[in-house]
């Protein structure tokens, strides 16, 4: 499958967006993080911002985005429009926590319940995203049990090395969430690395024979019907040389997955303001590499049309 | 709504005969022709006489080489819109764009609502969607909606252009939800299939696949001319009269 930049940072984005948005409801909402001003506003921001950025960037990815209020009316039956309402609908809770946590420096009351809800709405959406991929049966690499648990593991992954990477900045950084997060890093990786290992070894039922209804023996793409590449070639067929799919995982798991959890390991034993620059220089890696991890998602994927294109 | 209708029971599709499809590409410039003018148009090219050609088709012909124990062939494979029972490019569809009508199964998109997302595309394993990077939205196979239902057509011209073009009659339009029509009956009879059923989208159009090689050897050598028999009598001396 093609990897569109706007997609790509698309899901990164609001992964780690819906993630900081969903700790900072729970562990706000119940005063486990004291209502402070700045720290609530960077905070609160990062995460709609995060959030904002990424759902801007999808309707870039659009034909025609004038019309994209219209993917609100079919959540009986999309998962598209699902992740659309589920977005939205998110911003309210989330919006009244942070009036409530920020502005007016409160938590209880209604601010818990409001910072409930946006957590609740977070990691919803976050469902929503993955189930859109998850539910697509063309793309063997998608359709499987991997991808829903990792979309979640990689929100509060990346939401819970951001939140560290704030709370170290404030100099109020927890050892609990320190770990939280390393624990978080080697469940991704290990889940990434499982992912890769599955979608490996997969053996995809659909081939040239089922394809074209041409029963046994070996059937071989004589001639494409056009001469250049079409749409359905430049979206679906779009392939990947096995050498540097190597290289690029070796890059996600350095990026994403070793690099920050060796950080936040060192940033136990040192005092700030070095563990705030370990913690914020591991958020910013993670990032990047998560970044490389959903190219690949895409860049890996095949598509069942590719097989009438010999590929 | 994206949501599948509750079938009526007529579904209309169309029978693709591998073993008579010769390749000719007809039907697919018949439908271009049609299209780009009917209820999808237009069927937007982009650099149509530069290097980098490219535009929307419903239909494409591909060719392949099938090799078994019984030997290769060529087969032309013609590759368009199934209007699926259950089409995954439906219900993935956010806007309500995309629909399959009650009344004969056709799977259509209405233009004026598509915000060119794509996941259409992605949830179709056929390929029959292409997107119109000019006019920003999906398109597709419409079976001809334009055609078969016009009454300002004499009747035997109410076919998908695609099927008036074939010259090998290798392309047949009918109602598939009707055991008795011809082209179930054609499809029973050839052992029709469908194309990757192991995926559940339950097309309806069917493709005959190409029929069994010959036990025997076709006969190329006509028999061998016996010699003329000399005659006698009054033939006999026209014979060597006109031999001489």
């Amino acid at each position: 499958m093609h990897p569109a930049f706007s997609v790509v940072f698309f899901t990164t984005a609001t992964g780690a967006g819906y993630g900081l948005l969903a700790l900072l409801g729970v562990l706000g909402g119940f005063q486990i993080i004291p209502p402070d001003f700045w720290l609530g506003l960077i905070g609160m921001g990062l995460a709609l911002g995060l959030i904002i950025a990424g759902l801007l960037s999808s309707a870039g990815h659009l034909g025609r985005p004038e019309r994209a209020w219209r993917a609100f009316s079919q959540w009986r039956s999309s998962w598209l429009s699902r992740e659309g309402v589920a977005s939205v609908i998110t911003f309210v809770p989330a919006g009244l926590f942070g009036i409530g946590w920020v502005f007016f420096g409160r938590s209880g009351g209604w601010v818990t319940i409001a910072g409930l809800l946006a957590a609740i709405g977070a990691v919803v959406t976050v469902c929503t995203t993955g189930m859109i991929y998850a539910s697509l049966k063309p793309i063997a690499q998608w359709h499987s049990r991997f991808t829903l648990p990792g979309y979640l593991f990689f929100s509060a992954m990346t939401g819970s090395v951001l939140l560290n990477a704030l709370l170290q900045g404030f100099a109020i950084g927890s050892k609990t969430l320190l770990a939280a997060s390393v624990l978080l890093g080697l469940l991704g990786w290990g889940w990434k690395v499982t992912t890769w290992r599955y979608n490996d070894r997969l053996e995809i039922p659909t081939n040239a024979n089922s394809a074209t209804g041409l029963a046994g023996g070996t059937v071989r793409s004589l001639e494409w019907p056009h001469t250049e590449e079409n749409y359905l070639l430049k979206e679906m067929g779009f392939r990947i040389a096995r050498k540097h799919s190597a290289r690029l995982r070796q890059i996600t798991q350095a990026l994403a997955f070793a690099l920050p959890v060796l950080l936040l390991a060192a940033a136990f034993a040192l005092p700030w303001p070095f563990a705030a620059m370990l913690s914020v220089l591991a958020a910013i890696a993670q990032f990047a590499g998560m970044l490389v991890e959903r190219w690949l998602f895409f860049a890996e994927a095949k598509h069942t049309v590719t097989l009438y294109y010999g590929r | 709504m994206t949501c599948l209708p509750s079938q009526s029971g007529k579904k209309l599709g169309l029978v693709i005969d591998l073993d008579t499809c010769v390749g000719c590409q007809a039907c697919v410039t018949a439908c271009k022709e049609w299209n780009t003018g009917g209820h999808m148009a237009p069927l937007t090219d982009i650099d149509p006489y530069g290097g980098q050609v490219d535009g929307v088709w419903f239909n494409r012909v591909h060719s392949y080489e099938h090799t078994t124990e019984m030997g290769g062939r060529t087969v032309n494979f013609p590759r368009s819109c199934l209007h699926c029972e259950t089409p995954a490019c439906v219900t993935v569809c956010p806007t309500g764009a995309s629909y399959k009508r009650a009344s004969d199964g056709i799977v259509l998109i209405d233009e004026d609502k598509c915000i060119g997302c794509k996941l259409c595309s992605w949830a179709c394993p056929y390929g029959a969607r292409e997107f119109d990077t000019d006019v920003g939205v999906m398109k597709k196979c419409t079976l001809c909606v334009d055609r078969i239902y016009n009454d300002n057509l004499a009747e035997e011209d109410r076919v998908p252009a695609c099927v008036a073009a074939c010259p090998t009659s290798a392309r047949h339009f009918g109602d598939l939800g009707d055991p008795a029509s011809a082209v179930s009956q054609l499809v029973a009879e050839r052992g029709g299939v469908d194309l990757m059923p192991e995926l559940g989208y339950h097309p309806t159009n069917k493709y005959l696949p190409p029929r069994a090689h010959a036990k025997r050897a076709a006969s190329v050598a006509a028999p061998a001319l016996e010699p003329v028999r000399a005659e006698g009598g009054f033939l006999g001396w026209v014979d060597r009269m006109l031999s001489n």
